[in-house]
């Protein structure tokens, strides 16, 4: 028997073009049982735009290569299935608006590799003993799902729409910091890097990253706001500011 | 046909692609939030027909009375319960997005650039990071309400159970819900260490963490039932409702 999917089409708007401009150019589409997103542009590149940029990789959701904005959300590609769309409306596939369009959905995300070399690495205590417990792994293995789709960078509004690139780090890193910070065995003190150059302070708890999530990390509840809550403890709590002077504690 | 694009141009507020109700969310928010800003502050003006019976209303909870204080004395409490809430992490996501409108909704663009823009960290938005001071306030302020449940079974020296011992249980059991929730809670009991000190403490912080991810859940109920609780304490003061015996 043959599927109902074999029946139906879709229409896809995908954006055809460069930085400074470009269209969104119509194509339609065959749809298939399971079909993804990302397999629709397949499907567009081998047989109506050869020339078509995209980038991915796994198809699997594990490696992040194929972040884009479907319907305006930022999403992989790869797990956005057609039977989540209305096929009877347009489905448009754009890049990430917040970093620059090297050519159609490929974009240039090299500023998140940037702002990564800055985060102080793994620093361990010296004479470590390097047992650790399983209670204690457990809250920072979360932070290690993370696939940079960088979909959380995308859709930050400090980033996307107030473009503080120089002074805002972005949640993806705010992750990773909260995985060395919180890490039993790390030594490293990122505080003040957290508030003074990575500029947690700009975000507002607007949770969007959260959202967009595809490895469901809990970023705001689970990374940054325990970090905002660490660097209230160095910086804005009058009574521990008053103990550590008193005991002379870092 | 194809439609001319310009990505990089700045975009006017409200601009997006997403095709769903983005705009719902923010605007139960608004309406929600301001109902009970609404109500709230005319409960506190009023200063009469707070209790009923055994009953006081958790907006004059503890009841403050001095010579010296000529207003109503719900603004000697209230300061406390609204600073814990207008600085909770919760509703700073809510109301940044509803009121404020940055962003209005996750993808939607707030058509302003970025210059002006500095988060929490310049007056007045600073002050957000007293959160754990309002908590330590509010948590005082629980131990109040709960003697005020012990009080509503007490009538006239007989044990009972009315409609409003029901309410004044139901709103200080999830006021407490919401401050056991808090972000700022779980943080004071565990998760500012980086290593847990014993068992005991990793098991209290991962009940709190459970109780942490329902964090707007206890927040809306919680804001409901507290403006409930004073509603019915007021109308059965006012004599347009009766309070019913349950035992």
């Amino acid at each position: 028997m043959a599927s109902p999917y074999r029946m139906k089409n879709a229409k896809f708007k995908v954006y055809r073009g460069n930085a400074s401009e470009g269209q969104e150019v119509e194509y339609t589409v065959p749809v298939e049982e399971g079909m993804v997103v990302l397999d629709a542009i397949h499907y567009i590149q081998k047989n109506q735009a050869p020339d078509l940029a995209v980038r991915w990789n796994c198809k699997a959701a594990k490696c992040g290569s194929c972040s884009a904005e479907v319907n305006g959300k930022p999403k992989l590609m790869c797990k956005s299935r057609l039977d989540d769309f209305n096929l009877d409306e347009e489905i448009n596939v754009r890049p990430m608006k917040s970093f620059p369009i090297i050519k159609d959905l490929a974009c240039d995300v090299s500023w998140n590799y940037e702002v990564n070399k800055k985060i102080k690495p793994f620093t361990p205590k010296e004479n470590t003993n390097w047992i650790m417990k399983q209670r204690d792994v457990d809250r920072v293995q979360e932070f290690r799902k993370c696939i940079e789709c960088f979909a959380c960078q995308n859709v930050c509004h400090v980033i996307r729409d107030h473009d503080l690139k120089p002074k805002f780090a972005g949640p993806r890193f705010f992750v990773r910091v909260a995985g060395l910070e919180m890490h039993p065995l790390d030594a490293a003190d990122r505080l003040s890097d957290l508030k003074n150059d990575m500029g947690i302070g700009f975000c507002n708890i607007t949770k969007c990253c959260t959202e967009v999530c595809p490895e469901d990390i809990h970023i705001t509840d689970n990374a940054i706001i325990p970090l905002k809550e660490r660097i209230v403890d160095k910086y804005y709590d009058p009574f521990k500011m008053i103990f550590r002077k008193i005991f002379g504690m870092q | 046909m194809v439609t001319i694009l310009n990505q990089s141009k700045k975009e006017t507020f409200g601009t997006t692609q997403r095709k769903d109700l983005w705009w719902l969310e923010p605007l139960v928010y608004a309406i929600g939030l301001g109902l009970f800003l609404l109500y709230a502050t005319w409960a506190a003006f009023q200063g009469k027909n707070y209790e009923f019976g055994p009953y006081l209303s958790p907006f004059y909870s503890p009841l403050l009375i001095f010579d010296w204080w000529h207003f109503s004395p719900a603004f000697l409490i209230l300061w406390i319960p609204a600073g814990f809430r207008a600085t909770c992490y919760y509703y700073r996501k809510a109301y940044y997005r509803s009121y404020f409108m940055d962003p209005p909704a996750c993808a939607v663009s707030e058509g302003c650039s970025g210059e002006k823009y500095t988060g929490e960290t310049t007056f007045p938005f600073i002050f957000q990071n007293i959160h754990r001071y309002f908590l330590l306030g509010a948590t005082v302020l629980l131990f109040f309400l709960w003697s005020d449940v012990i009080k509503a079974f007490n009538f006239n020296g007989q044990f009972g159970v009315g409609v409003g011992t029901v309410v004044l249980f139901a709103n200080t059991f999830l006021l407490t819900m919401y401050s056991l929730s808090c972000h700022s809670f779980r943080h004071l009991i565990g998760g500012c260490m980086d290593s847990f000190k014993c068992g005991y403490q990793f098991k209290i912080y991962e009940k709190i963490s459970c109780a942490n991810e329902h964090h707007m859940f206890w927040a809306w109920t919680s804001l409901f039932m507290v403006g409930f609780a004073d509603f019915y304490i007021r109308m059965c003061s006012m004599g347009v409702w009766t309070d019913i015996r349950l035992l």
